[in-house]
């Protein structure tokens, strides 16, 4: 049960985990989501920046930036079944080993654009492909960012959910560094931190997320974890079937670096490509090992100086 | 305003990078590269932090901790001088660093925050109760030896503060490991030897310039000591984390860590060599050493910076790890 | 606090002594996360309300909070959008209650150089006295010897943001103080499209409604960007995508609807005739058509006059082209055995022989096509047919010769599509048609911005005809229409050509009595017929009291037109000096409208200007730091116009109804008071009536009597004296003698006693309630959402629905079953509102001599028209031909492989110093503007940008102007991925930031390579995000039927770097001009 995250930090009773499943392959890139969540949250406007990314002007996730869209132009792969693996530590879940692209082959097909788009023999496939892509907080089941947080800011609600509190952060930018999908920051002027909150004050009354219910085409789909993974396989297996061999989840999987994302998503490509990493593991997977090594080294120190003193003729 | 193009496009990130690549024909230990990005962008956040505050931390922690362990020998080999120097330094060191601390909150009113709780899984939460623990130790260790005053009580205090200062020394390495920056964590295993060597260094190159020479001695063994381990595990570090370790080479990160590598090499062999007779040469050494251990956390601190910057660091080995666990480590293509 | 207390809520002792030692969940929970307030559940009260920005009208949750606008979000019952919203609607907190909203009267006196703030009482006063003198300088009795009863001073611009209620009231008034011209964006963005579906179908709005998109089995999104400008109607594509429909894209650019589509057909902006005709021409030759639907409920077979003679046996004119006067006598077109008494202004050839010269040349030029919003052309006498479709005459014949070179490889020539991708669209749409399986077309101004824009529609019309598609579920034609309300402007209109329902406005020459006038619009047959009491209730409505039967109900009070007075015309006139005092009431014509240079020299040439909108808009300001400032054209110091600024309120700041896309009405309620001088238009409107009727009180002059006799007492309620929209409602709705609310238009008499503002919405308040605000959830309806607001005409949804039954009444397939005639109770039945008189059985035939609505046959589901069919062959009704043929856009790379005349031959363009055209095809001079260039929407702003450049959240999401171009045309012209790059025209030239994108696709035409750019037309240089105004570079060339701009296909030259400032700006236009060789007769011949 995925209330288990939730139970395991103290609540009693907690209700089933929330999260997001993201579909890009509906998302018509309206930018829904990232106004919804400033004008719900009051988030700071960031910027008049031409970027000439694509229609993304937003740039990336951070601290006045809680949704982000992310625009790709490209050809599409060819059109034999593609897939480079899915981002996930363990058994690929998509595709044969054989069949596998390099990862640069895209290069060179990206390379030399084709670009009479109507040139091409199957008029009833693309060879162009403009990928959309709504991202935001992982709210990862093992969380780096709570993790690493020194006061107890960043912590996990009953949702199963991360958030910061922001009558508690000190702004130590500690979490900045630890996440690895890149996603909280610090506001410079304020001096804390920022990040989706998975509207914690909406859910708490029954609501839900702002981004969630505004978006046109429900590429944003809000509810249960566990139903919502049951969901996008499903998804997947019908794109699958429909012929859309690049179609993956990412960060759906429970063992994957993160244990499994609150807000995962279904690409048409590799994450990387949407600017994702594609296979993180939370920074705090090796802590254990990290102590060990230090208490070694600071030992170290103790023999070291030992000897230093001792060990000498004088 | 004037128009900066902020990116290329994806396909050009990506030709650009190979371009980059040729004309620096670069020899890379790892094979090629090759990997997408979203307009070239950081896949992460760039730390917050800033250098003075956090690398400058990084380093006065490491001399403050390494300062008591030396103090507490010295007090038990009676080395005075050396005692009053190295448990002086701790406090002052200790201190500086935390204002450097406060000073890189955002919110420097809320430092108490950090005691708000105690979680294991936060280096900076541990280093706060350590620090917290160490703190007035280092204090009353260094007032009562200058005092002359409780030195019962100092002498508790400055045995505690040895026991601590490795743990402060260490715990540094912990702190920045434990993040998703590329260059810090996957030398997760190395840098507490790095920042401990680099500590044990640097409170011995303090002894070598505050001490008399006569007192110096175990300061110039532990120099070398220090310098040694520091030296070592750069080395296995860079040899472990592969493509990352392109980051300690390059750029300021690169000047920074190899000056680091000159000055600590300098400083110690200088002080191990010289040291003993002449209290100019011992200064000198000491001081090589103080700037080494500085040069090793600000370029460890700019490597970590670099590394987050670039997207390969973080894309290309996420991949290697996929095609290994695939079974599929050598996927590219030979013309790169 | 006690130390214990203090102690406990330490998350150190809570770590230690509950469930959470590693602090990161309950242990470490903060005060503040333990008493979240989300203010949507701190509301005092939450306010139904609807998005201000687009036709999708999605619904909105307005919360306030101590009398504060706190939260806007979107309802989740709304049949339409189910609780979404679009970047814009969900950015309205930020417009209703942002910093942008000016909430002071501000005054700019002649030749001042700056604001200055004036008392909102004064500014009142004063502008009821400049309306009061203006309009009496203004004045004429007579035209050209006939009597007219208007003045030609005043003018009026916008209405499509603003509610039903305050259109009306700005008509009425207007109205009675002889303004006509009046006009709103329904001009300059879907007029073609009444003509274009009102000819076809009978009635001029969108033949369905967005969420029955969910039931098409294929969707050819062309000329819209759907995903984009409507994005939470595209919800329901997507929907029906999901379940399996096929969804093309035909677009001269890759957009975000292509993304999201199975197909994207990139086509050269300005060619879609060309591309429609081919589909045409195959379903013909392949005999693809739903030969029993086409032969029912179709013209298919009647038969044309013997003297029509078609484009391709005139080289590209029909037969009654009158070269001289360039315009087209129509009579050859028509029915053979039945006569036009078209309401389109066709039946002056009925006329004496003298006259008859000059009134077909103002016919063709009246607008009156657009009167077929709610019903078609009036025709008189019966007509013949074969049912066999052999004869040579009849329709299905004609339609067979004139698109029979319409060939593959010609749409390629011309469009540049490829023959593969041609034959796919052909393919999906005609597998996906028939008695199992229904397509929709979806279109926006892609089609209704070009010369031929009517005619546009008309192909579109003709196609669905073809394919039995019109009038069943997920079939039809999906008129995306623009603003918030511009359907409601269009249906109670603040434009010159028409009445509130599409009456049309009366025309000096043949109108001068209400006779007269009933006589020449209604028809025989069909709903026209009952004009009379549409008309004597609305004089009755306007006039109350003081219209009588003897007085002829006022209809003498009616101003009349006399040929076009369109807000282009308007736009001369003003520069001509006739034309001296001008309300913009939510419009923005110096960005929004084509030729912004002429419509900033029309501004400047005024006695006074009054602006009514949120912020300082482009329209406002103008005089002391427009483009024309900056060239040093003009000198703010030189300027006399008189300008008054005053801030209007928002949508949330009052009642009132917006009627969406789907024709549906809906109630949005007052939730908070406005700001400071902030009003509605609404009081504006009623409170100037007043003041002028207060000023005029007691005058005798015979000018003044409409106004004084005006039924203008409406209740006013709270401390501003708002007055009632609930009551203007009522009076639209209309009531009978005794005060009772109507519940159906075919309550209306015409012997006075009975009273409507609009008879098309009579029944909005059937059963005296407000069905507007009526708010079943969808989730407790069936998909149309019957018991949500209220549609037009009595609530149906999906209009002529009765296609959706075979002839005999039974479903032409279980599957797309909608509305069937239920035997047993006698009655037509279904899911939607039957649109067909309820009792009238399939099998009942027409008695020869019937009127009305008896007049048409059980089968005859096109209840708007005269012979209730749908028009393939349109044989009145449009200025410009029976049948849609391909001709060129006025300023095209391109010559037309088809005809001579390669362009409209009727279209309206007039050269003048600042609106010259371009040489095309292969004439000299053509290469100096070379490529094809089509300006658009983006889904992060609002049209000329007056809702969105001045919102934060909206404008960093696209913050600067840039133009969309192919790497090759970047490779060709050294254009620098993100840099600038100048645009230029033979009417200016304006700077963008340059996107090269792969998007951007080069087309083969005619063996040469067409490059297009492509342009967001939102900016201008106020606001928060800036940048220059696209309308610098088109032209106004005007489609004949609508006088609709052609702001779609254009030429140009584009130029690496930033454009010239000051003076220099204009001398590089006159450059351009100088080496194209650019004369006040270029572009004006075939
Ligand atoms: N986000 C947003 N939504 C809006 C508006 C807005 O400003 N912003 N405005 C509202 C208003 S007022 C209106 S009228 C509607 C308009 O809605 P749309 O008509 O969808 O808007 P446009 O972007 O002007 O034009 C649609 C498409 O037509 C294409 N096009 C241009 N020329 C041609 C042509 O000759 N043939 C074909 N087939 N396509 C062509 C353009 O490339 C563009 O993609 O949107 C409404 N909704
Ligand atoms: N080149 C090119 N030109 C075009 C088009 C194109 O596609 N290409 N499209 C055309 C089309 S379809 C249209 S509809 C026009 C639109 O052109 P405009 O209508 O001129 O543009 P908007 O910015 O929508 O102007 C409406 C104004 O009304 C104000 N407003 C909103 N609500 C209210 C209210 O309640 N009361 C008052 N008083 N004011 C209010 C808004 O702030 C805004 O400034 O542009 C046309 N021009
Ligand atoms: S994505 Fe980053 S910020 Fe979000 S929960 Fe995971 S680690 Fe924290
Ligand atoms: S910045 Fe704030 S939320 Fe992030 S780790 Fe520090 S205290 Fe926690
Ligand atoms: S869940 Fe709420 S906070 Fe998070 S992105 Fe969506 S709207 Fe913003
Ligand atoms: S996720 Fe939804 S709201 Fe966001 S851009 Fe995509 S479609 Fe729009
Ligand atoms: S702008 Fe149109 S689509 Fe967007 S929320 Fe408003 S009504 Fe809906
Ligand atoms: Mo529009």
């Amino acid at each position: 049960m995925t209330s288990d995250v939730a139970a395991a930090v103290g609540y009693q009773d907690p209700p089933p985990r929330k999260g997001f499943f993201t579909d890009t392959s509906v998302c018509i890139g309206c930018k829904a989501c990232e106004v919804a969540c400033k004008e719900w949250n009051a988030v700071p406007e960031d910027g008049l920046n031409f970027t000439g990314m694509s229609y993304d002007n937003t740039q990336s996730l951070g601290a006045d930036t809680w949704r982000h869209v992310a625009f790709i132009e490209k050809p599409a792969a060819s059109r034999s079944s593609v897939s480079l693996g899915m981002p996930t530590i363990g058994p690929p879940t998509g595709g044969t080993p054989t069949d596998r692209t390099p990862i640069s082959s895209d290069v060179q097909n990206q390379a030399v654009p084709d670009v009479v788009a109507g040139q091409t023999q199957n008029a009833g496939t693309p060879d162009f492909q403009w990928l959309m892509a709504s991202d935001v907080c992982k709210h990862c089941t093992h969380a780096a960012c709570l993790d690493v947080c020194p006061t107890g800011a960043l912590f996990r609600t009953e949702f199963g959910t991360v958030v910061v509190q922001q009558d508690v952060c000190n702004g130590c930018g500690y979490c900045v560094s630890a996440c690895p999908y890149g996603v909280i920051d610090q506001r410079k002027d304020d001096g804390r931190v920022f990040k989706c909150t998975m509207c914690y004050d909406r859910l708490s009354v029954g609501e839900q997320p702002a981004c969630a219910k505004a978006c046109p085409t429900e590429s944003i789909q809000y509810g249960d974890l566990d139903e919502l993974r049951e969901r996008a396989q499903q998804r997947v297996d019908t794109l699958h079937a429909a012929g859309m061999a690049d179609a993956r989840l990412y960060g759906e999987s429970p063992d994957d670096g993160v244990g499994g994302n609150g807000a995962f998503f279904l690409l048409l490509d590799q994450p990387e490509v949407y600017g994702l990493p594609p296979a993180p593991v939370v920074t705090t997977a090796d802590l254990a090992s990290m102590w060990k090594h230090a208490a070694v080294a600071a030992a170290g120190l103790v023999v070291a100086a030992g000897v230093a003193f001792f060990g000498g003729r004088e | 305003m004037s128009y900066q193009p902020t990116t290329d496009s994806p396909q050009q990130a990506r030709k650009s990078l190979q371009g980059w690549r040729k004309r620096r024909g670069e020899r890379l230990m790892v094979p090629p590269a090759e990997f997408t990005s979203y307009y070239g962008r950081a896949v992460l956040k760039e730390p917050t932090w800033e250098a003075t505050d956090i690398a400058g931390y990084l380093f006065l922690g490491g001399l403050a901790g390494a300062s008591s362990v030396l103090a507490a020998g010295a007090q038990a080999s009676k080395r005075t001088e050396l005692e009053r120097a190295s448990k002086v330094t701790a406090i002052g060191a200790i201190s500086l660093s935390m204002v450097a601390l406060v000073h890189d909150l955002g919110r420097p009113e809320r430092f108490i925050n950090m005691l708000r709780v105690f979680k294991p899984t936060s280096p900076m939460s541990v280093g706060s109760w350590v620090l917290s623990g160490y703190a007035p130790l280092a204090g009353l260790a260094a007032a009562s030896r200058i005092t002359g005053r409780a030195p019962r009580l100092g002498a508790a205090a400055t045995a505690g503060a040895a026991l601590l200062g490795p743990a402060v020394a260490s715990y540094t390495a912990v702190l920045v490991a434990d993040t998703a920056v590329p260059a810090w964590h996957e030398g997760f295993r190395e840098l507490p030897f790095v920042f401990v060597g680099s500590g044990a260094a640097a409170a011995a190159g303090l002894g070598l310039l505050a001490a008399p020479v006569a007192e110096t001695g175990p300061a110039r063994r532990l120099a070398v000591l220090g310098a040694a381990a520091e030296l070592a595990a750069t080395a296995r570090m860079e040899q472990r984390v592969g493509l990352i370790a392109e980051t300690y080479h390059q750029g300021r990160a690169g000047t920074l860590l190899r000056a680091a590598k000159l000055l600590t090499t300098a400083g110690a062999v200088g002080g191990a060599m010289l040291g003993r007779r002449s209290r100019v040469a011992a200064a000198a050494s000491g001081a090589a050493l103080l700037a080494g251990s500085a040069c090793t956390r600000f370029g460890i601190f700019e490597a970590g910076r670099a590394s987050v910057k670039d997207p390969k660091y973080t894309v290309v080995p996420q991949r290697e790890r996929i095609s290994a666990a695939d079974g599929f480590a050598d996927a590219e293509p030979a013309d790169t | 606090m006690g130390a214990r207390v203090w102690l406990q809520s330490w998350p150190v002792y809570r770590q230690l002594t509950g469930d959470d030692p590693w602090g990161r969940g309950a242990a470490v929970k903060s005060g503040a996360s333990a008493h979240l307030h989300p203010r949507i559940a701190e509301a005092d009260r939450v306010v139904e309300s609807v998005c201000p920005y687009c036709a999708v009208g999605c619904g909105q949750k307005v919360y306030v909070k101590d009398d504060k606008v706190v939260q806007i979000e979107g309802d989740p019952g709304s049949p339409v959008s189910r609780g979404r919203l679009c970047p814009k609607g969900s950015a309205t907190l930020q417009l209703t209650t942002g910093e942008a909203r000016e909430h002071q009267v501000l005054y700019r006196r002649p030749g001042g150089t700056d604001w200055e703030p004036l008392d909102l009482e004064t500014a009142m006063r004063m502008v009821a006295e400049r309306v009061i003198k203006t309009r009496r300088e203004g004045w004429e009795w007579e035209h050209d010897g006939k009597r007219v009863r208007r003045t030609m001073g005043v003018a009026s611009l916008g209405g499509a943001t603003l509610d039903n209620e305050e259109n009306y009231l700005i008509k009425k008034l207007a109205t009675a103080l002889g303004i006509v011209q009046v006009e709103n964006q329904a001009r300059v963005c879907h007029s073609s499209t009444v003509v274009g579906l009102g000819t076809s179908f009978g009635r001029g709005g969108s033949t369905t409604c967005l969420q029955d998109l969910q039931h098409a089995d294929c969707i050819v999104i062309q000329g819209s960007n759907f995903a984009e400008a409507h994005p939470v109607g595209f919800q329901w594509v997507m929907e029906a995508k999901a379940r399996g429909a096929k969804i093309i894209h035909v677009d001269p650019r890759f957009t975000r609807t292509s993304a999201v589509a199975d197909l994207h057909v990139p086509i050269r902006a300005g060619s879609d005739i060309a591309f429609l005709g081919g589909i045409i021409r195959h379903v013909l030759e392949n005999e693809l058509f739903f030969r029993e639907y086409v032969l029912a409920y179709t013209n298919a077979a009647t038969i044309v006059r013997e003297d029509f003679q078609d484009t391709e046996d005139l080289g590209g004119l029909f037969s009654g082209f009158d070269a001289e006067g360039r315009h087209y006598d129509v009579s050859s077109w028509q029915y053979e055995g039945m006569q036009a008494a078209a309401a389109s202004g066709q039946r002056e050839h009925r006329m004496d022989d003298d006259e008859q010269q000059s009134s077909h040349h103002e016919a063709a030029h009246s607008g009156h096509p657009e009167s077929h919003g709610s019903g078609g052309p009036a025709l008189v006498g019966t007509p013949r047919e074969d049912k066999t479709l052999q004869d040579p005459r009849c329709v299905f014949q004609i339609l067979r010769r004139h698109y029979a070179r319409y060939t593959p490889e010609l749409v390629a020539e011309i469009c540049g599509v490829p023959q593969d991708q041609f034959a796919a669209v052909c393919d999906a749409l005609t597998s996906n048609s028939g008695p199992e399986r229904t397509s929709a077309f979806a279109y926006a101004v892609g089609w209704t911005q070009h010369t031929v824009g009517s005619q546009y529609i008309r192909t579109a019309c003709i196609l669905q005809l073809l394919l039995g598609n019109v009038g069943r579920p997920g079939g039809g034609i999906m008129a995306l229409r623009g603003h918030a309300s511009i359907q409601g402007s269009s249906d109670i209109p603040t434009l010159f050509d028409l009445l509130p329902g599409y009456i049309p406005m009366p025309q000096a020459r043949s109108h001068q009595d209400l006779a007269s006038f009933v006589r020449d619009d209604s028809a025989q047959r069909g709903f026209w017929a009952e004009l009379d009491t549409y008309l004597v209730s609305l004089l009755k409505a306007y006039w109350g009291d003081a219209a009588t039967a003897e007085n002829d109900f006022c209809f003498d009070y009616l101003p009349r037109i006399t040929g076009t007075h369109s807000t282009y015309e308007t736009v001369q006139a003003q520069q001509d000096g006739t034309c001296k005092g001008y309300f913009l009431m939510g419009e923005n014509p110096a960005v929004g409208s084509a030729n912004a240079k002429m419509q900033r020299l029309g501004l400047a040439n005024l006695e006074w200007l009054v602006v009514r909108d949120f912020s300082l808009i482009e329209s406002a300001t103008w005089w002391k730091d427009g483009p024309e400032i900056a060239s040093g054209e003009m000198r703010t110091e030189d300027i006399d116009t008189e300008v008054f600024f005053f801030p209007a309120a928002a949508h949330t700041e009052k009642d009132g109804t917006f009627t969406n896309t789907n024709r549906m009405l809906q109630w949005h309620a007052q939730a908070v008071e406005p700001e400071g001088d902030a009003r509605s238009d609404l009081w504006f409107t009623y409170h100037l009536g007043r003041l002028i009727r207060q000023q005029l009180a007691g005058s005798s002059d015979p000018m003044d009597a409409p106004i004084l006799d005006l039924a203008w007492d409406y209740p006013t309620h709270g401390p501003l004296d708002e007055p009632s929209a609930e009551a203007v409602l009522q009076e639209i709705n209309g009531r009978d003698a005794t005060g009772r609310l109507l519940s159906a238009y075919t309550e209306l008499k015409a012997d006075g006693s009975t009273s409507c503002g609009c008879w098309i919405y009579c029944g909005v308040f059937a059963d005296g309630d407000n069905q507007s605000a009526h708010r079943t959830p969808v989730t407790k309806d069936n998909w149309l959402g019957l018991d949500w607001g209220w549609a037009w005409p009595a609530n149906r949804r999906i209009l002529y629905n009765r296609a959706s039954a075979a002839p005999d009444g039974t479903p032409w397939s279980e599957r797309k079953a909608l509305v069937w005639w239920d035997a047993a109770q006698q009655r037509w039945t279904g899911h939607d509102v039957p649109d067909f008189v309820p009792d009238k059985e399939p099998g009942y035939v027409a008695p020869v001599d019937a009127r009305g609505g008896d007049g048409l046959n059980g089968t005859d589901p096109f209840i708007m028209q005269s012979d209730g069919k749908g028009w393939l062959y349109a044989p009145a009704g449009l200025v410009d031909g029976p049948l849609p043929t391909h001709y060129e856009p006025q300023d095209s790379p391109v010559t037309n492989p088809l005809y001579s005349w390669g362009r409209n031959p009727v279209r309206e363009i007039k050269s003048r110093p600042n609106n010259r055209f371009h040489p095309s095809g292969d004439e000299p001079g053509a290469e100096v503007y070379p490529f094809v260039v089509t300006t658009y929407r983006l889904t992060e702003h609002f049209t000329a940008g007056g809702m969105s450049r001045w919102s934060p959240y909206l404008a960093e999401l696209q913050p600067e102007l840039f133009c969309e171009v192919s790497p090759e045309l970047a490779r060709e012209r050294g254009l620098e991925h993100a840099g600038w790059a100048t645009i230029v025209t033979a009417r200016g030239v304006i700077e963008a930031r340059v996107l090269v994108t792969e998007r951007m696709n080069p087309l083969t035409i005619q063996g040469r390579t067409v490059h297009q750019i492509g342009l967001p037309y939102h900016w201008g240089p106020n606001g928060y995000s800036t940048g220059d105004a696209v309308n610098e570079l088109t032209s106004i060339a005007l489609d004949p039927n609508a006088h609709i701009e052609e702001v779609k296909a254009l030429t140009a030259d584009i130029r690496p770097g930033r454009r010239p400032q000051g003076a220099d700006r204009p001398e590089y236009v006159l450059a351009h001009q100088v080496r194209a060789g650019i004369t006040e007769k270029t572009g004006m011949e075939n």
